[in-house]
């Protein structure tokens, strides 16, 4: 019945890109537009938030850690209030992750401090005595990338209109003077959070570690 | 129209994937051993400072699984039997040689440099999607250069009807195209910046939950693209070459390739379950997640059956052993994921050990399986040389399985003992357990998957020594063997 078919790859062809490319369209584009509003009073990203993103998507905490409290009592009652599609509007990439062999991080904001989260990156056991997270101590050497991390904003608000300011420009000149005067401000305050002598003294210095950035993040989600 | 037997076939191309598929094999499955003993013993973390934490090398295990071992089996496969079931051989068509053979050096490079990027932490973070743009690019004209070969052949071809591995084949080919494209649109932050930061550097061209929708419907049917469709491909030509037995029904195969073609993109919102996607997409996903069982069962069943009155084949030739397994897992697997699919299940197996648990019954039962099966049925035609050890492949065979089996029964445990253990309240209706209870609990499972999967890696060892000793050292072949792959 179909013998015709197997004999004309182009329309064989033709037919399953058809059959396969049905299902996207009718499931993905009906609430594209819809999905992509941004809840009441959300804010993008600041630039040293946007580092410390780049930190955990290059640590890859996105492996064990999932960003996504289902609306179970059991969920609600660990992490906090279950998760909602309009406080997600501004991440690019979506963290919500698939597997949680650590807990998930998604209002981590609200229960932890800049210094647990210092020691805990510095040493898991030191906090969770039965911990089978590895230690993150290059973060403290390592400086972040907050460059590239203006760069993502500078893009996101050409491209898809992120609320940015007149203070994130496409240009050198603009970035040297945010970091100067917003990221290092931001930046010190959690220094000072994190009680770390070195990680203090490096920022005095106008450099900032990857575990400033990071915990800057993990501060933000809430 | 000449007969087959006249033709010599150029395996060239082939025999490039073969060792790829050969040394990928090696290098994921060790990482993949590493990252499953760190769970079980976290000192294992800091062999390789920096770069050995189990959350960098985690991506590193799938991509090269993946994209290296997967890849190369498939394209090994391709070159191999393509040619030969529309009777054209690669070297009478010297430019699609030529092309085929510059796919497979970008394919080098592209590899080597996902390998390192990853290494690094440089990542897109997207599941299964790690690479930046400059590797996506590569991978696309990788693709399409896969895509030309794979048409040039069609258009030289001398059987006109094509045979249904082709259609597998064709649909791999157009499915990967349209996922891969439409998942990994990104935003190059350089060239929009004014030049600031690194240039590999790149943004999501979408925010959240509509990113989550594309990112799944991509890294489902990445499975169902890469390790559903291309093997079928396999086993519809290898299992019926290696038995001497004719496909078991046409209109078993007819029904279950355009079902599986139309059923499983719908299938990927199962993996978003309870999220913030609108509920009747999550619904969706559930009930064609469920009929997803039919055409994957037909298929599974249409090789069975192809065996029929020749069971006895089974006890004599390991390779049949490996093909008949295989088809077995592919039906554990398809009938195990529907279950995980409804909300219900779902609620208690996602996030847990379960779903590696699932993945893993399907890529080392059905994929690697068929992959090993078809490399060793393929050896003694391209290399005209014997089989160089039958009893290593029994002992393969048996290793591996045990591997399997213990891989993924300890990861059912651990996953549906944490799934419970998250939910589970006391009497006055407060969590019972803090979420480091559940970590703890899991050692001893964590140590028994690590021992299966060091079991399966000693089979992929003993493969690559019995591979490569056929390749250089099995008794000469005066004549093409027809259909049982002789082996000494």
């Amino acid at each position: 019945m179909f013998h015709w078919l197997e004999k004309n790859p182009f329309l064989f062809s033709v037919g399953v890109f058809i059959v396969i490319a049905f299902a996207g369209l009718v499931e993905i584009l009906p609430s594209f537009a819809n999905a992509a509003r941004p809840i009441k009073g959300l804010k993008p990203y600041t630039v040293l938030e946007l580092a410390g993103k780049e930190v955990y998507k290059k640590d890859n905490c996105i492996a064990c850690h999932s960003q996504l409290i289902r609306p179970f009592k059991a969920e609600t009652d660990r992490y906090g209030q279950y998760s909602l599609s309009g406080e997600y509007a501004y991440d690019r990439p979506f963290l919500w992750g698939s597997k949680r062999t650590g807990p998930d991080l998604h209002r981590v904001g609200n229960y932890r401090t800049p210094d647990w989260h210092a020691n805990h990156m510095w040493d898991p056991k030191s906090v969770v005595p039965a911990s089978i997270m590895p230690a993150y101590k290059h973060q403290f050497k390592n400086i972040a990338d907050l460059e590239t991390a203006y760069a993502e904003a500078v893009t996101v608000k050409k491209v898809f209109n992120t609320p940015y300011g007149d203070e994130i420009q496409p240009s050198k000149a603009a970035f040297e003077k945010y970091y100067k005067e917003k990221a290092l401000p931001e930046a010190m305050k959690i220094a000072k959070a994190m009680k770390n002598k070195d990680v203090l003294e490096q920022v005095k210095q106008g450099k900032i570690p990857e575990i400033v950035a990071l915990i800057a993040y993990l501060e933000r989600l809430k | 129209m000449q007969s087959s037997a006249a033709l010599e076939y150029d395996y060239s191309v082939a025999k490039l994937y073969m060792w790829t598929m050969v040394i990928f094999g090696i290098v994921g499955m060790s990482i993949g051993v590493l990252i499953a003993s760190q769970l079980a013993f976290p000192e294992l973390n800091y062999l390789f400072g920096e770069y050995g934490t189990f959350s960098r090398l985690r991506p590193l295990h799938t991509n090269v699984v993946i994209y290296g071992f997967t890849v190369s089996g498939i394209m090994m496969s391709f070159y191999y039997s393509a040619p030969r079931v529309l009777k054209v051989s690669l070297g009478e068509l010297p430019f699609f040689k030529f092309l085929a053979k510059f796919g497979f050096v970008i394919y080098l490079i592209a590899a080597t440099f996902m390998v390192i990027s990853e290494l690094m932490g440089i990542t897109a973070s997207k599941e299964y999607a790690q690479m930046e743009w400059p590797l996506d690019v590569a991978i696309v004209v990788y693709w399409v250069i896969w895509g030309v070969v794979m048409f040039g052949l069609i258009g030289a071809r001398r059987e006109k009807a094509l045979y249904i591995s082709l259609w597998y084949y064709i649909a791999c080919f157009l499915g990967v195209a349209m996922l891969y494209l439409f998942n990994n649109m990104e935003v190059p932050t350089y060239f929009f910046s004014g030049g600031l930061g690194h240039w590999y550097h790149s943004v999501s061209m979408y925010a959240g939950t509509n990113d989550a929708l594309v990112q799944w419907w991509w890294g489902h049917n990445a499975v169902a693209f890469v390790f559903t469709v291309p093997i079928i491909a396999i086993i519809y030509y290898f299992l019926p070459k290696e038995s001497g037995q004719a496909v078991y029904s046409y209109k078993l195969s007819l029904l279950s390739f355009w079902g599986l073609m139309f059923v499983y993109l719908w299938a990927g919102g199962h993996h978003l379950l309870w999220s913030t996607v609108p509920d009747w997409m999550q619904t969706m996903g559930s009930v064609f997640s469920v009929v997803l069982i039919l055409p994957s069962w037909g298929s599974a069943i249409n090789m069975l059956l192809t065996m029929k009155g020749e069971w006895n084949q089974l006890t004599e030739n390991p390779l049949i052993k490996f093909m008949v397994l295989a088809s077995t897992f592919y039906m554990l697997s398809t009938l195990e994921g529907p279950i995980q699919a409804v909300k219900s299940v779902n609620a208690i197996a996602h996030f847990t050990d379960w779903i590696p648990g699932h993945v893993h019954d399907g890529v080392l039962g059905w994929v690697a399986f068929m992959i090993f099966a078809a490399a060793m049925h393929a050896a003694p035609r391209v290399f005209k040389r014997e089989i160089y050890s039958k009893s290593l492949l029994e002992a393969q065979f048996w290793i591996q399985t045990t591997g399997v089996v213990l891989y993924f029964t300890s990861m059912w445990i651990a996953g549906i003992t944490q799934g419970m253990m998250w939910r589970a309240v006391d009497e006055y209706g407060n969590l019972m357990y803090s979420f480091i209870d559940t970590v703890s609990v899991l050692h001893p499972y964590y140590t028994i998957r690590a021992i299966g999967g060091l079991l399966y890696l000693t089979g992929m060892f003993m493969f690559a020594y019995n591979f490569v000793m056929t390749a250089t050292a099995g008794r000469k072949l005066e004549q093409e063997p027809q259909f049982r792959s002789p082996m000494a």
